[in-house]
């Protein structure tokens, strides 16, 4: 049951990140995958990424280092990060 | 030395998001000035200004990168689109190092500016976008459309408030005709139409408060004038060695063949007594063209609606033109849409193309009773006139005290 529930969180996780990645990226949400990385698959730039990680912050209510925020490339790197970051 | 040539135009203004449809209006006399539908005025003094209506960039270029332009390189891209397919150029088929640009903008990415500063006046540092910087600086038109055609010749932007389109279209002319550039994508663009920005004009008490009557609100060189109307629109041109455009076979609107850039010394936002700036800007631009004061027959005025603007100007010209004066046929194009400022240069010597090639002056709306330093001026007004024009110049005057002159011939080989 408890994993259940973990599992839900996370997929409701992803769909909220994939949201942004399409809104900031413009990009098809198909393309969208664990993963797919923001400069090489889904043709953000070094200010694209810059806004990305802000778009997080502001939906998940955190910061973001830079430090972190550097290696945070892949889509699945980021759910993770955000998933630990928001465990209750 | 180069001939210089038009041959493509393109432009975006509040009575229609082409050159066709821009011009159409203009001839019937449709004003472009109207209730802001932007934004909400209701704190604002002023209410009124020439908006560029339904424009969606999105749908004629990629959406990804329309969110990254602020809406001044938007309408820029808009018209430089339109200017590029005028003049049947394949840039492709050019040396691109020999293909500059260089646009004019006032103020630059105002509403960009506008939106980041609200989120760091209410989220902090942290929320501002890194796009701010990118999207606000004036110079993006010209870089953005080099990026987006792949040009490399001369590239920077020309920034002297309401004179910045024409003296971009000047700089543009030298540049080829001494030889740094076989082509130059030239013109001007401005989005100045926000909250901010409107209270800052307002203040000044620089704009119209006619609210109750948008259309009647511009009217240069009527003794009812009280202030310009904000206004937002683009215009570009495509600038061509002669040669070269002969040898592609390209179409060509007109030569230009001279440029005349003063300055005021005198005040920040005040014309010179007696437009003395502007007469020496006429001037020039004339003694560059190497032809006869008596060879003009056609000025397209700066004409803004301002008190002092208006009064000045019509004092330079009688006095540079003496008694040839009376054989000048004048307008103003502000009368028709507001003062787009960075852009009103480069839609004016596209007004300026048009009539000559048509034969045609548009008329100066709401002139009803002329100021008496008008008398002896012979302005379009009451509908467009036929008129035959072989040589004209267009002013532009902007704040700062910066003049600029722009004279056009109709092309003869």
């Amino acid at each position: 049951m408890k994993q259940k529930k973990k599992g839900e969180k996370k997929m409701a996780l992803f769909d909220d990140v994939r949201d942004i990645i399409v809104e900031q990226l413009h990009v098809p949400p198909e393309k969208v995958s664990l993963e797919a990385k923001f400069i090489e698959d889904l043709g953000a730039d070094s200010l694209d990424t810059v806004e990305l990680i802000m778009a997080f912050e502001e939906k998940f209510n955190l910061q973001i280092s830079e430090e972190e925020a550097q290696k945070l490339d892949t889509v699945g790197k980021a759910v993770a990060y955000l998933e630990d970051k928001t465990k209750a | 030395m180069n001939r210089v040539v038009v041959t493509g135009i393109g432009a975006i203004t509040p009575v229609g998001n082409d050159i066709k449809t821009t011009w159409d209006n203009f001839l019937k006399g449709k004003s472009g000035v109207d209730t802001i539908k932007g934004f909400d005025t209701s704190r604002h003094t002023v209410k009124i200004a020439g908006e560029v209506k339904d424009f969606e960039p999105e749908k004629k270029f990629d959406p990804k990168i329309i969110k990254k332009l602020d809406r001044c390189v938007q309408l820029c891209l808009w018209a430089t689109s339109e200017a590029v397919a005028d003049a049947q150029i394949d840039f492709d088929q050019c040396d691109k190092t020999q293909i500059g640009v260089i646009i004019g903008s006032g103020i630059g990415g105002l509403h960009t500016w506008e939106r980041e500063y609200s989120k760091f006046i209410e989220k902090g540092p942290a929320r501002v976008s890194p796009f701010l910087i990118p999207m606000m600086i004036p110079d993006m038109t010209s870089g953005y459309v080099a990026i987006h055609w792949g040009l490399k010749g001369p590239n920077y932007t020309t920034i002297s408030a309401c004179a910045s389109g024409a003296h971009a279209i000047g700089d543009a002319f030298r540049a080829i005709k001494y030889g740094d550039a076989n082509v130059v994508v030239t013109g001007g663009s401005e989005a100045p139409v926000t909250p901010f920005a409107l209270a800052g004009f307002s203040n000044m008490r620089a704009l119209s408060r006619r609210n109750d009557e948008p259309q009647k609100a511009s009217r240069p060189f009527d003794v009812d004038r009280d202030g310009f109307i904000m206004a937002e629109g683009a215009a570009t041109l495509i600038l061509e060695d002669l040669e070269f455009a002969k040898k592609r076979g390209a179409k060509i609107y007109a030569e230009i063949v001279g440029f005349g850039a003063t300055g005021d010394g005198y005040h920040i936002t005040a014309p010179a007594p007696e437009g003395e700036g502007a007469r020496r800007s006429m001037e020039r631009a004339i003694k560059e063209a190497g032809c006869r004061k008596d060879e003009i027959n056609y000025v397209n005025t700066h004409g803004t609606s301002t008190e002092l603007n208006d009064k000045f100007e019509a004092v330079a010209i009688k006095k540079l033109f003496g008694d040839h004066t009376k054989k000048l046929v004048l307008n103003a194009t502000k009368s028709m849409i507001g003062h787009t400022l960075g852009a009103a240069g480069a839609i004016e010597a596209v007004v300026v193309l048009l009539s000559m090639r048509d034969g045609i002056v548009h008329t100066s709306l709401n002139l009803e009773n002329p100021l008496p330093e008008c008398n002896g001026l012979d302005f379009v007004a009451g509908g467009p006139r036929k008129v035959i024009i072989d040589c004209a110049i267009s002013n532009s005057l902007g704040f700062g005290g910066h003049n600029a002159t722009l004279c056009f011939k109709r092309f003869s080989d």
